[in-house]
């Protein structure tokens, strides 16, 4: 009999550590999201650009024995009734160097509406070179109906970009997230601060999308 | 179905209450295959409202809204409604008689990780009567369309989430058999093989299973919690999904063919009348495709846009997979090499699907070169392949092992012409359904969707025809088996001339509790 019970407690025992496992793996399964954008950030898959600070700003310095292409587009996704593109198709300049241009956005539709741009760089390889310094993408973007905003890209090109990236491209998705009425009152009380700040200051400072 | 079979042996309770409490694992086994039949009809119904509307170009019978839902579930359901139940079915039937232990580890849940199955499937097709009807995202649940679908992309989040819970129980419970509950003496290097590639399998759903429970939970809190791991709106990432998704998805294909594996590893040396060859190599590379599994996931995706270096260790990974499963075929060939082969239906069955597995791999790894897959990427030829390997390997080795193992549950022996009959139906079915297929989808058609261009026709009516002819096929099978659980021929204890391990020391059909002793070995 003694032998009957110590197996039903052995079964419990393994059976106790399976679903322990089972657990971990449930965990490891969200685990992979961070390590998804962290493989990301590092390798610039997926587009994914980097943001650099003042200080990397100010160490780096220009190669001015190379010129570089950068490309812009944008295009609105979905149901986001806006107009939006690049004022400026393109500009040329020295990797080590930073720029700014301009993006064009109108809300065409009877409703104030808030959106958010996502960006990503082609080709992959040139995306962890390329640093956004102040970028309307790092914050939602509410238009009034018939608004319309032009809003600063400011970046940093790194120096030790690859030697064959020749031209690169900056592509941003704008996204729907909300009409303006029902954004949250947190969101309000945000967007009324900012309306009262310079933009440029604004867009450097607010959250960090 | 071995009720009244296994009626005079020994006391147990009798009607509606000993199907809802039962913990015997052969009345739970049974359940499990009656459960995982009935989810064929309606998932082959499906196949069959597919198959109908591509009869021509055109939309004919049905919108394609319904047709996308038609695809979804039809994936869904053979997957986790037929191919897994059925399996698990075979190890609660089987593996305590193959070593020599009275009964599952854990009875009680085993009783339960069976009983959350129908309200499971239940719910997946309750999603079809939803606004919006059932999600018509493929079985994959790819965002961000299954962000957008309505309330029946809900039904099926839970479904698969109670379709997980129940395989975990079951794994669980089949790990806790295989290690603590062998007979003494029974070491697990004289494990049978059917015994061994289900621990390996139990042990991949443990790993692989609750994945997919997150990957769901995620796309259930980006519908209604304001989460936004796979909403780009708010910085996340579909592709994301595709990653979590397959890294589940690549060990699941195996958790589908590893015990077919088995199975034809049981039945090959049983008609050869020679022990199986290689059966150390059969072990580790059993272990060896259940590891890589875990490390091919994105060959799945190749075009989703990754760099050079990862499409290549994507590729060299999955062509490594065709060694192991290479030492597999190898030694079933060289197991039937000089032996004294006889093709009673269960034989035939496993001939049949090691061939035509074969073939599904050799597709699979013309899959697996990245450039050629940009061409073959979500065309028929996928659908050719995998069905090849699932149907030609999973479903093959079941309706085989239902045929090896059915005189022992139910004391009777089926009827060899009428097996024949419809062994040589369903392959004659399933070729002619999907072979066509692998040259639609080198001429470009594309998976998932109701219409055409006019230059497929001809292909398309000939996999229709094999489609319906694959159906009935099954009907017949239903017959041969309520037939076979009625009466006829008695079956001896080892039924078969071939047949070694401790299942055919038992009498048939098998009394309802075995072993509870622990028989001796060697």
């Amino acid at each position: 009999m003694s032998r009957v019970r110590s197996l039903t407690q052995a079964n419990r025992r393994l059976a106790a550590k399976l679903f322990l496992l089972t657990v971990a793996m449930f965990g490891f399964g969200y685990a992979l999201v961070p390590l998804y954008a962290v493989f990301c950030q590092l390798t610039g898959l997926n587009g994914t650009t980097g943001r650099a600070d003042a200080q990397e700003v100010q160490a780096s310095v220009v190669d001015s024995s190379r010129w570089v292409t950068v490309e812009f587009t944008g295009q609105v996704m979905g149901n986001l009734p806006w107009e939006f593109r690049p004022l400026q198709k393109k500009i040329r300049l020295h990797p080590g160097d930073t720029a700014v241009i301009k993006y064009y956005a109108r809300n065409l539709a009877n409703d104030t509406i808030v959106g958010r741009a996502v960006p990503s760089v082609a080709p992959n390889k040139a995306a962890p070179h390329f640093k956004k310094i102040e970028c309307f993408c790092f914050s939602q973007q509410e238009l009034k109906p018939g608004q319309s905003e032009e809003m600063p890209v400011r970046f940093l090109l790194e120096r030790d970009l690859p030697k064959d990236v020749n031209t690169l491209t900056l592509s941003y998705a704008f996204y729907y997230v909300d009409r303006g009425q029902a954004a949250t009152a947190d969101d309000h009380a945000r967007l009324a601060a900012q309306h009262s700040e310079p933009r440029a200051q604004r867009q450097a400072k607010s959250d960090p999308g | 179905m071995a009720t009244a079979a296994t009626a005079h042996h020994e006391e147990h309770p009798y009607g509606i209450t000993r199907w809802l409490y039962t913990t015997n694992h052969k009345d739970i086994g049974t359940l499990y295959l009656w459960f995982s039949f009935a989810m064929a009809i309606v998932g082959g119904t499906m196949a069959l409202v597919i198959r109908a509307e591509l009869w021509q170009p055109g939309l004919q019978i049905v919108e394609p809204g319904f047709f996308n839902q038609m695809t979804a579930l039809h994936g869904l359901i053979m997957v986790f409604g037929l191919v897994m139940p059925a399996f698990v079915g075979l190890a609660n039937w089987q593996i305590p008689m193959m070593i020599g232990a009275p009964d599952m580890a854990l009875p009680r849940m085993n009783n339960w990780s069976f009983w959350i199955l129908p309200p499971a499937g239940t719910l997946l097709l309750l999603s079809l009567f939803a606004p919006g009807g059932a999600p018509q995202a493929g079985w994959t649940l790819y965002p961000p369309l299954t962000i957008q679908m309505g309330m029946g992309m809900d039904f099926v989040i839970l479904s698969v989430h109670m379709l997980g819970i129940s395989s975990v129980l079951g794994s669980i419970n089949i790990i806790a058999t295989i290690l603590n509950m062998r007979a003494p003496g029974l070491t697990l290097m004289k494990m049978p093989l059917f015994v061994w590639t289900w621990l390996v399998t139990a042990f991949l759903l443990l790993a692989a299973i609750p994945v997919l429970a997150g990957a769901v939970t995620m796309l259930l809190t980006d519908r209604h919690f304001g989460t936004h791991f796979f909403n780009a709106a708010g910085g996340g990432d579909p592709v994301m999904f595709q990653h979590v998704f397959w890294f589940f998805g690549h060990p699941e294909v195996y958790i589908l063919v590893l015990p077919a594996f088995g199975v034809f590893s049981q039945i090959i040396p049983t008609f050869s009348r020679k022990p199986l060859f290689g059966y150390e190599s059969m072990v580790y590379a059993t272990m060896s495709i259940a590891f890589l599994s875990f490390v091919v996931w994105a060959h799945h995706m190749y075009t989703v846009g990754m760099p050079t270096a990862g499409e290549l260790f994507f590729m060299y990974t999955t062509m490594m997979i065709a060694v192991p499963t290479g030492v597999k075929v190898f030694n079933w060939v060289a197991t039937m090499w000089r032996g004294s082969l006889s093709f009673e239906t269960p034989m035939l069955y496993a001939i049949a699907g090691v061939f035509l597995f074969t073939i599904g791999g050799l597709s699979g790894l013309m899959l697996s070169i990245t450039p050629a897959d940009f061409q073959y990427h979500d065309t028929y030829f996928v659908v050719a392949h995998f069905h090849y390997v699932i149907f030609a390997g999973s479903v093959l080795a079941i309706i085989g092992a239902v045929y090896y193992w059915m005189p022992k549950w139910t004391g009777h022996m089926y009827n060899e012409t009428l097996g024949k009959w419809h062994f040589w139906l369903t392959m004659i079915g399933f070729n002619l359904t999907f072979f066509p297929q692998h040259f639609l989808g080198l001429a470009g058609m594309p998976r998932r969707i109701p219409d055409y261009a006019l230059q497929f026709t001809e292909f398309n009516q000939w996999s229709t025809v094999g489609a319906f002819i694959l159906a009935l096929a099954q009907l017949l099978f239903l017959y041969i088996v309520i037939q076979t659980i009625r009466g006829g021929e008695k079956a001896s204890g080892r039924v078969w001339e071939g047949a070694e391990g401790l299942e055919w020391t038992v009498p048939s059909p098998a009394p309802y509790h075995t072993f509870a002793t622990p028989p001796k070995i060697r």
